[in-house]
């Protein structure tokens, strides 16, 4: 049986591992390879790397940590930020990432998800949506990367997770913005809607504090994998405590 | 030394660095004389069975590999590409194993078949599950699947059953990725490697 995943995510800023509150204040957690071997050992089915000096500054992924990375993790591995063009997509796979998440440049340029999916196949294409409700329906925002550039994008949610299906997503990360660092748990009624109309792997992502949170998640919400940062971080929950918490529960997970 | 064939897919990185955590001489190369004269070939693969087929044909591969004695191994598509064909763009594929791909028909289940799944050992005296256990978790990512035929050697589940490790002679393929399947996978390629 197909085991749920859990995904922690490490924002990487010139060649190191980060964490700041709400992207200010960041404070140095080690160095790529260091943090991503411990997370492999920990028993990390997949990490998610977001550059986050690629997306805020409008450069292009450094691609010679991505490489490093490659050689030494034999799990999978997801890299998210500044990638804006097939190109850019290319040289990130390549040096052996398996899979790039896409977000406001999703927004503002759809077609780059057909694209994708056209070149390397859908399994390598993750489409990342920041979702906030609004007068009582979901909408999608873009530029979250900063408060100042932070801008609802006047889409409906549900809507475009309908179409980046449509164009080739793979699989899809839900980051409710409201719960996001919170600690107060996932988005379920949220991740629930999106759930019902979406075929590829859904990943959940925003407010995990507990690990109560990620068995609702699975067992509620029917999400293929939770993605999580500050609580794994910091060292509040173990990863290998959580799966054999999961598994005590009767949620499939790989031990 | 091993051949690792390259078709200019997007994993063939994360193959090479796995081969070299096996300790294994290798190179990536599309000549047919170096194929040829290799001890062992691998065929890595993501992406689409045409695009795969097109870029085997206009390197002029496809003879060179289905004359090989060698132990040959395709990963994921590169397996996918072995058989007889494949409904994903109704591609004819290389016919070095019999049947047809087909979508998998997971009702209500998401697409693609991503994460990690468990082994079901079908044929244990196979070479390559050598220290592999009934329900080892592999990483599995695809959305069409090869037939369950005389050919599977291992298989997993997901709304119905799938070919994971397959091979006839001295052909051998995985649909899922050993080079991200953790110590499982480095122990499948440990043991082609010692074909």
């Amino acid at each position: 049986m197909l085991a749920k995943r859990i995904i922690p995510c490490l924002d990487v800023r010139d060649g190191r591992v980060v964490k700041g509150v709400k992207f200010r204040d960041h404070v140095d957690l080690g160095g790529i390879l260091e943090l991503a071997q411990r997370y492999r050992d920990a028993g990390a089915d997949e990490l998610v790397f977001y550059d986050i000096t690629a997306s805020a500054e409008k450069r292009t992924v450094d691609t010679s940590w991505i490489e490093a990375t490659a050689q030494v993790l034999d799990i999978p591995f997801c890299v998210a930020g500044g990638i804006r063009s097939v190109d850019d997509a290319r040289r990130i796979l390549h040096a052996g990432a398996d899979k790039v998440s896409i977000n406001s440049p999703a927004i503002e340029h759809p077609d780059l998800i057909d694209q994708l999916a056209a070149e390397f196949g859908i399994q390598c294409v993750v489409i990342g949506i920041d979702t906030l409700v609004h007068d009582g329906d979901y909408y999608i925002w873009k530029y979250t990367g900063s408060e100042s550039t932070a801008q609802n994008a006047g889409r409906r949610t549900l809507d475009w997770v309908r179409e980046v299906q449509d164009r080739g997503a793979g699989e899809i990360v839900l980051n409710c913005m409201a719960a996001d660092g919170t600690k107060q748990g996932y988005d379920i009624e949220q991740l629930n809607a999106v759930r019902a109309i979406c075929r590829v792997p859904l990943v959940a992502s925003g407010g995990a504090g507990k690990m109560e949170d990620f068995y609702t998640a699975f067992s509620t919400a029917r999400v293929d994998a939770a993605l999580a940062a500050g609580i794994f971080h910091r060292g509040e929950v173990q990863i290998s405590d959580l799966k054999h918490y999961l598994d005590s529960k009767g949620v499939i997970v790989r031990l | 030394m091993i051949a690792v064939i390259d078709t200019a897919v997007a994993n063939l990185n994360s193959v090479i660095y796995a081969i070299q955590r096996t300790e294994t001489p290798f190179c990536a190369t599309t000549d047919p004389e170096v194929i040829r004269q290799a001890s062992h070939v691998i065929l890595p693969g993501v992406g689409h069975a045409q695009a795969s087929m097109r870029r085997l044909h206009e390197l002029g591969l496809v003879p060179v590999i289905r004359a090989l004695t060698q132990p040959v191994l395709g990963i994921c598509l590169g397996m996918q590409i072995l058989y007889d064909s494949s409904e994903e763009g109704d591609t004819p594929g290389l016919g070095i194993l019999p049947g047809r791909v087909a979508k998998i028909s997971a009702a209500g289940l998401p697409l693609p078949h991503m994460g990690w799944n468990t082994l079901r050992l079908d044929d244990p005296s196979s070479p390559l599950l050598r220290g592999i256990f009934l329900d080892d978790r592999v990483y599995f990512v695809h959305s069409f699947r090869a037939p369950m035929n005389a050919a599977v050697m291992a298989s997993s589940f997901y709304g119905e059953e799938i070919p994971a490790i397959v091979g006839r002679d001295n052909f051998f393929g995985t649909q899922f990725h050993p080079e991200r399947s953790g110590p499982v996978g480095l122990s499948i390629l440990r043991n082609f490697c010692a074909l």
